[in-house]
């Protein structure tokens, strides 16, 4: 048996809102299961159910309270539970992508250099990398003459695009999906889809979350309910 | 990545007389990475980055440096000159007050040469075409090189301000609220420009703000302080999106929505 790029075991998430007399709100519990090497695993479930609570527990963005996640994108297992920051912020560097609903824009940056950046970080040169951002958002069917502009006034469909862009331009071996095709129309639907399906057969893995059946079911390997990681009230 | 940090905080307490300044900080900071200091008026951080940057000694604990010949060196046992030397070329500080960390009496050519003579460069041809292209990069209008910064506005002194301190690739460059003071379109200038040239010249950075925009637009890591203590640390934006520490959850819940 391969190794799994991700491994979640027994994670638990609660928040306790200091500022609410304390009250421990408890949203996730025995949170389980591994995504493969190449393999697109769904995270699935009613809107509340903590779907996108574990793309956060495992991007680090959110932290869990006990558990198990081991990521390995070729060098070693890290269990981001446990490792330090700048273990983090090394494995965001090299290993896991995040593909977030909204794009957080930076005053002033353009779009393909926002696109760009996840190579320049890695020391890609600046010329090779802004051709490959360009490539991409032409694939992405966002408008040539935007692309020297922030997004910051762009609209809902062009700001995901630049997202969606951003997360695939650096073939990172675990890339995290949250409702990437959410406000994109079918042609660009299906250009996602071609992203998945094509990294996938390079070894990527995805762990995602789609709404849209029509895209979950074209690109889908395993369906996770997430309400089985509900905590039984008490 | 690099195995060795470059500037180590242990136990570094500050007191003012019976007052206390910041009580037990302690942290690890490594080349090319950024470090937020946030938290209120009054909660310690500006003591401590005058700690930090030898210019304030701590009641006890220490803090230490690696030299570039790779020794750590604990600040406050480095002889006077050689403290002098890293503030002058290795570090940099970016003051909130621009007239603070500039000569305004001088040209704005000279306010960025002068930490080149610092290093040994005595070719004036060469000194004023490098600060010709820094003022360039940080977008102060060449043809103002001879102009002394009293007549420049308080973003363009800003951006002086950090010409003069990068000009030298400083290796860990301290901050003290760098936008505080600053119209919002300024800020925004400002904070893209340090953010490409943090990027760019992966110097190790010490920042203190009290506006959380800032930290997590700037920074890699955070310190939140409260009333002379670290009371939450870790990743910025896991700080930011999942704060623990109650006092974390106030701050974070008095930010206004724009």
């Amino acid at each position: 048996m391969t190794t799994p790029r991700l491994a979640v075991r027994d994670v638990a998430k609660s928040f306790t809102m200091h500022l609410r007399d304390g009250i421990c709100l408890r949203v996730l519990d025995g949170v389980t299961f591994t995504v493969a090497p190449g393999e697109c695993v769904v995270l699935g479930g009613p809107s509340g159910a903590g779907k996108s609570s574990i793309l956060k527990i495992v991007y680090g963005n959110y932290a869990a309270d006990a558990g198990a996640i081991v990521v390995d994108g070729g060098q070693g297992g890290l269990d981001l539970a446990t490792a330090t920051p700048r273990a983090v912020l090394a494995a965001r560097h090299a290993t896991i992508g995040y593909v977030s609903q909204f794009l957080r824009v930076v005053p002033r940056v353009a779009a393909r250099d926002i696109v760009a950046e996840p190579l320049i970080l890695r020391g890609i040169d600046r010329d090779e990398a802004t051709d490959r951002a360009e490539a991409l958002l032409a694939r992405l069917n966002l408008p040539a003459r935007l692309w020297s502009l922030p997004p910051a006034t762009f609209s809902g469909g062009e700001q995901q695009r630049i997202n969606v862009a951003r997360g695939f331009i650096a073939r990172y071996p675990l890339l995290l999906l949250d409702e990437p095709t959410a406000s994109l129309d079918a042609a660009n639907r299906a250009v996602v889809v071609d992203l998945i399906r094509e990294a996938k057969t390079e070894g990527g893995s995805f762990l995602g979350i789609f709404h849209d059946e029509a895209v979950r079911d074209a690109v889908a390997d395993r369906v996770i309910d997430v309400t089985h990681f509900t905590p039984a009230t008490p | 990545m690099s195995d060795v940090p470059i500037l180590v905080a242990e136990g570094v307490t500050k007191h003012y007389g019976a007052r206390l300044g910041c009580r037990d900080v302690g942290f690890e900071l490594w080349p090319g990475e950024v470090l937020a200091v946030v938290g209120e008026s009054g909660s310690g951080k500006t003591t401590l980055l005058n700690c930090l940057s030898a210019r304030l000694r701590p009641t006890t604990g220490s803090i230490r440096y690696r030299m570039r010949d790779g020794a750590m060196r604990d600040l406050y046992t480095l002889e006077e000159a050689e403290r002098r030397r890293l503030m002058r070329t290795d570090w940099g500080f970016v003051h909130q007050n621009p007239a603070d960390g500039l000569r305004m009496t001088v040209s704005a050519g000279a306010n960025v040469g002068e930490r080149l003579m610092a290093l040994g460069e005595r070719h004036y041809g060469h000194i004023r075409d490098t600060a010709l292209s820094w003022l360039e990069r940080v977008e102060v209008a060449t043809d103002r090189i001879d102009d002394d910064p009293r007549g420049f506005s308080g973003g363009m002194r800003q951006r002086l301000q950090i010409a003069r301190n990068l000009v030298t690739r400083p290796r860990l460059v301290f901050m003290d609220e760098p936008t505080g003071g600053l119209d919002v379109s300024v800020q925004a200038r400002l904070l893209d420009l340090l953010r490409g040239l943090v990027g760019e010249l992966g110097m190790a950075v010490v920042i203190v703000t009290h506006d959380l925009a800032v930290a997590r637009l700037l920074s890699d890591r955070m310190l939140v302080m409260k009333d002379g203590r670290v009371v939450e640390s870790g990743l910025t934006d896991r700080v930011l999106d999942d704060p623990h520490a109650p006092y974390t959850q106030l701050l974070v819940s008095s930010i206004l929505q724009a």
